[in-house]
């Protein structure tokens, strides 16, 4: 048995708390809906809830309540986190109640949707909370009864002394057990104890999801609640010089149309402030379609923007950034990136001697990737519902990591961090678009100003112009090769606006003798934020790409070359700063090549191609097989293997990978937000192309490695690798390297 | 503004609204109806999907004006009386299909009207009936696999 020490705070070990259906245990209810909903309300409406902990409450008849911390945006955090408390808490999996917990970080440890840091954040917190709740229960009953814990065994919520044939059950035994101290220490089962975790269980969500109930943001009502959307410059670089609300103002149901501000002059942005654009105009009245239609009637003027200061917080404390006057392009940035390419830059890495070893090398291969602008395009579109009275803050939001915001709030609302009240609603997507909570303050600020509730949404064409954006990116690749094709140096150099995709201590960064990683970035105005596996989704693909050249090249097999090369950072390897763990990286190979039948032919007389990357602290693989028909690629199947350590709950964790896949696929074929005179080129779904039904692959096979590591996530981990891995499989099936995405239009067969 | 009378889920419904208000925003905004979702507001993603008599389409395309007397249906309505889901809701739990969930309400609502014109689709049939409903998260495999249960449940 491993030792926890037991660091749940003293504000969350709790008194028995009395509530009714309008105090706090109301919770994430949607109690003001004007629909009521059955099934909620018949939860929370319980009274006599017992807090055992901040995860845990229990009623006396029996039903148990276990809280996940973290915001749901579709990992299945709603599952897999209370799983991680019943393991150890032993009530009836089949009869908890899960419920999101609202904004109370002190409360809950971390709340943090992002960086797949799920599993292994909540891993030890979320356990420990299920054994000392369960050990407070059986020491109560242990009281009740006159006997020792250790004569007690526990199962689906209910304590037994089986030498005097005697039982109580979890409700029954709350109240009491509340009253309790918290035991110091609590003792956490192994792996091979483990009943729930690592057992396939589905979303405990997953009726509310089918039955249409009201769990997004977008969806939520209050009393007296209005509707507000904004407008913005038409462009980046542009910025508003004035505007007549006179037409709007007369339309049918709207209340008011005023500008705004949204963060102060020089309010200092931390790392999760960005926003596209500081100043507003408002439009807000009843309903969605009048708010829609009075928007078209405002008339506004904009002005180009000059370079402007920002402040920022950073590593050291405050400092300032430019933000870049001009109208930018797609075209502009593509003849910059390979400009700069071309330019010595920052080292961010040097082994060896590459300088001499590219000298004297036999051959030369030299490869340049770029990607474009990506846009996240969450399903639910931005939306937050706000209503700032003079007591308190209270929202509704869709946010990744709610503490992230909070200073935010605080210095551009006039808020006290106490005033802070936020129910976290179920999202509709994030894929990182969700951990810029920019709309949370204009919510706010719209709130404050007409003094009444309002939601604030996002259309489609306002997110996909007025949004964050995953960059756009350039990597050359370039190995120096000697006459007996052994691989004696590796450069690699990656830039682009206004980040560099580069993470120069990745593999194969350790493998050879001589390396050398350089590293630039350009100012851009437009906005740019974490994208699933941030960097490392361009940066694997560039990687394994080239390194599937580089195999044929060399002449190996691009599988069991990407082990060779393993294989030797393994045993012999460059530098300390290496930031994968090489056994495990061949462990999925190795996997892969089992599952996939690598060497054999692909199904269907389709041609492969494989990759694999690592970053989030998992590793990920996958075998692509594709065909042409008409000229587009068909992915008849993906093989994907998986070290994520502990595998969780393997029905969501197999349903994560299938998504990434699917995802992979559809950003390498068709993703894309191209730029003209500062304004995205794509402005709707219509135009913006995600992955449809018929163009997902037939058939995803998902397999992990079997392990007891302590979980590390999924969420980004199996994404990276796809698009190298379908580039690779399109190669062998066109005779076509892949260097540019979009793949689909460098095939040059993209139908209109 | 002018005044509707509408059947929603077979119940009658009036309304007084602009009558270029798509179905979508009236059963939102002002029948609490939020199972349809608003996704683009181009008829591109799915998300709002409805049925007017018994047929699939985008509620954001469906001014209100044009709905006169045809039955609404939305995915409040689909479940029949006396029974807890439609077999299609059904398959789509024990597939554990959702990631999301924000598009699966317009997914459920395709796959429904698929199933009643064709009780037997095979999987090309499903992916081109299924390819105007968007699913970000990529649950498509997952999708085409409950709507084959479903159809092999309600064929039984």
């Amino acid at each position: 048995m491993k030792n926890a020490k037991n660091n749940q705070s003293r504000r969350s070990f709790l008194k028995v708390t009395s509530l009714t259906g309008g105090g706090m245990m109301v919770g994430f209810s949607w109690f003001a809906n004007l629909i009521p909903n059955e099934a909620i309300a018949h939860t929370q409406d319980k009274e006599n809830w017992v807090e055992l902990n901040g995860f845990i409450k229990i009623t006396p008849d029996n039903q148990v309540k276990i809280f996940n911390p973290n915001p749901e945006f579709g990992t299945n955090v709603m599952t897999s986190l209370p799983m991680m408390v019943n393991e150890e808490l032993e009530a009836d999996w089949s009869k908890v109640i899960v419920e999101m917990g609202d904004y109370d970080t002190p409360r809950f440890k971390s709340q943090f949707t992002g960086g797949s840091r799920a599993m292994a954040m909540a891993w030890r917190p979320l356990r420990t909370a299920g054994a000392t709740a369960r050990l407070m229960l059986m020491q109560a009953a242990a009281n009740e009864w006159g006997v020792s814990v250790s004569e007690l065994t526990v199962s689906k919520g209910v304590v037994m002394h089986k030498a005097s044939n005697r039982s109580a059950n979890y409700g029954s035994l709350a109240t009491a057990a509340a009253k309790l101290p918290k035991p110091e220490k609590v003792n956490l089962k192994k792996p091979s104890e483990f009943t729930l975790l690592g057992t396939a269980q589905k979303n405990k969500v997953g009726k509310e999801i089918v039955d249409g109930q009201s769990l997004f943001t977008i969806d939520y009502k209050m009393e007296g609640m209005l509707i507000a959307m904004v407008i913005h410059p038409p462009a980046f670089g542009m910025e508003l010089k004035s505007f007549d609300a006179t037409e709007a103002l007369k339309m049918p149901g709207i209340k008011a149309v005023f500008d705004f501000q949204v963060y102060k002059d020089g309010y200092a942005k931390a790392g999760f402030d960005t926003r596209a654009f500081n100043k507003l105009i408002a439009v807000v009245g009843n309903s969605t379609w009048e708010v829609m239609n009075a928007r078209k009637k405002v008339v506004a003027q904009w002005e180009p923007i000059q370079d402007t200061k920002e402040m920022v917080m950073a590593r050291g404390g405050k400092r300032e950034e430019i933000i870049p006057a001009g109208l930018e392009s797609t075209e502009s940035h593509l003849r910059q990136m390979h400009e700069m390419q071309k330019k010595p830059t920052r080292v961010a890495r040097k082994d060896g001697d590459p300088e001499t070893a590219f000298k004297s090398a036999k051959k030369v291969l030299e490869r340049t990737y770029t990607a474009p602008f990506l846009a996240h395009n969450p399903m639910e579109p931005i939306s937050c519902v706000a209503h700032i009275t003079d007591a308190k803050a209270f929202f509704v939001a869709p946010i990744q990591i709610p503490e992230m915001i909070k200073q935010n709030i605080v210095a551009n609302l006039d808020i006290k961090p106490e005033q802070i009240e936020m129910k976290l609603a179920r999202m509709g997507g994030g894929f990182g678009r969700r951990a810029y909570g920019h709309y949370i303050v204009e919510a706010g600020h719209i709130s404050k100003k007409v003094k009444a509730p309002v939601k604030l949404i996002y259309t489609r064409e306002d997110d996909l112009t007025n949004g964050i954006y995953r960059p756009t990116y350039i990597m050359t690749y370039k190995a120096a090769i000697d006459e007996n094709n052994n691989i004696t140096a590796l450069h690699v150099i990656g830039g682009g606006f206004p980040e560099s995709p580069l993470h120069e201590n990745r593999f194969p960064a350790g493998v050879f003798a001589n390396y050398l990683a350089e590293s630039w970035e350009l100012p851009s105005n437009i906005t740019i934020g974490a994208y699933r596996a941030p960097r490392s989704n361009f940066n694997a693909s560039a990687e394994q790409s080239f390194l599937d050249e580089l195999a044929e090249t060399v002449g190996k097999d691009p599988l069991e070359f990407r082990i060779e090369l393993l294989k030797k950072a393994k045993s012999n390897p460059v530098g300390k700063n290496n930031d994968y763990d090489a056994d495990r990286y061949i462990g999925v190979l190795e996997l892969l090549k089992e599952k996939s039948n690598w060497g054999a032919a692909a199904s269907k007389n389709a041609k492969r191609g494989v990759a694999a990357y690592f970053c989030h602290a998992s590793y990920a693989a996958h075998v692509v097989d594709v065909t042409m028909k008409n000229g587009q690629p068909v992915v008849e199947k993906v093989v994907s293997a998986l070290d994520c350590g502990f595998v969780v709950n393997p029905e969501g964790a197999k349903n994560m990978v299938e998504g990434s896949v699917v995802d992979g696929i559809g950003n390498a074929l068709y993703g894309e937000l191209i730029f003209d005179k500062g304004t995205s080129q794509q402005k709707n779904l219509n135009q913006y192309r995600i992955i449809r039904h018929r163009e997902a692959p037939k058939k995803i096979d998902v397999h992990f490695v079997q392990n007891n590591i302590d979980p590390t996530g999924l969420g980004e981990p199996p994404f990276p690798p796809v698009f190298a891995a379908l580039a690779n499989a399109l190669y062998k099936a066109t005779g076509k390297r892949l260097y540019n995405q979009p793949y689909l239009k460098e095939l040059g067969k993209i139908k209109v | 503004m002018a005044k509707f009378q509408l059947k929603v889920n077979g119940k009658p419904m009036q309304v007084d609204v602009d009558p270029s208000t798509p179905v979508l925003w009236v059963l939102r905004d002002h029948l609490q109806l939020v199972g349809t979702k608003y996704g683009c507001g181009v008829g591109a993603c799915g998300a709002c999907t409805i049925h007017l008599n018994g047929r699939a389409l985008r509620s954001c395309q469906l001014p209100i004006s044009a709905v006169g007397t045809q039955a609404i249906t939305t995915i409040e309505g689909i479940v029949s009386a006396g029974k807890e889901m439609h077999p299609v809701q059904k398959a789509w739990l024990e597939l554990d299909v959702a990631q999301c969930g924000y598009c699966q309400t317009g997914q459920i609502m395709s796959a429904v009207a698929l199933l009643k014109s064709n009780p037997n689709p095979t999987e090309t049939e499903i992916e081109s009936a299924m390819t105007g409903n968007i699913c970000r998260c990529g649950t498509y495999l997952r999708i085409k696999a409950a709507i084959q249960q479903a159809a092999k449940s309600s064929n039984k």
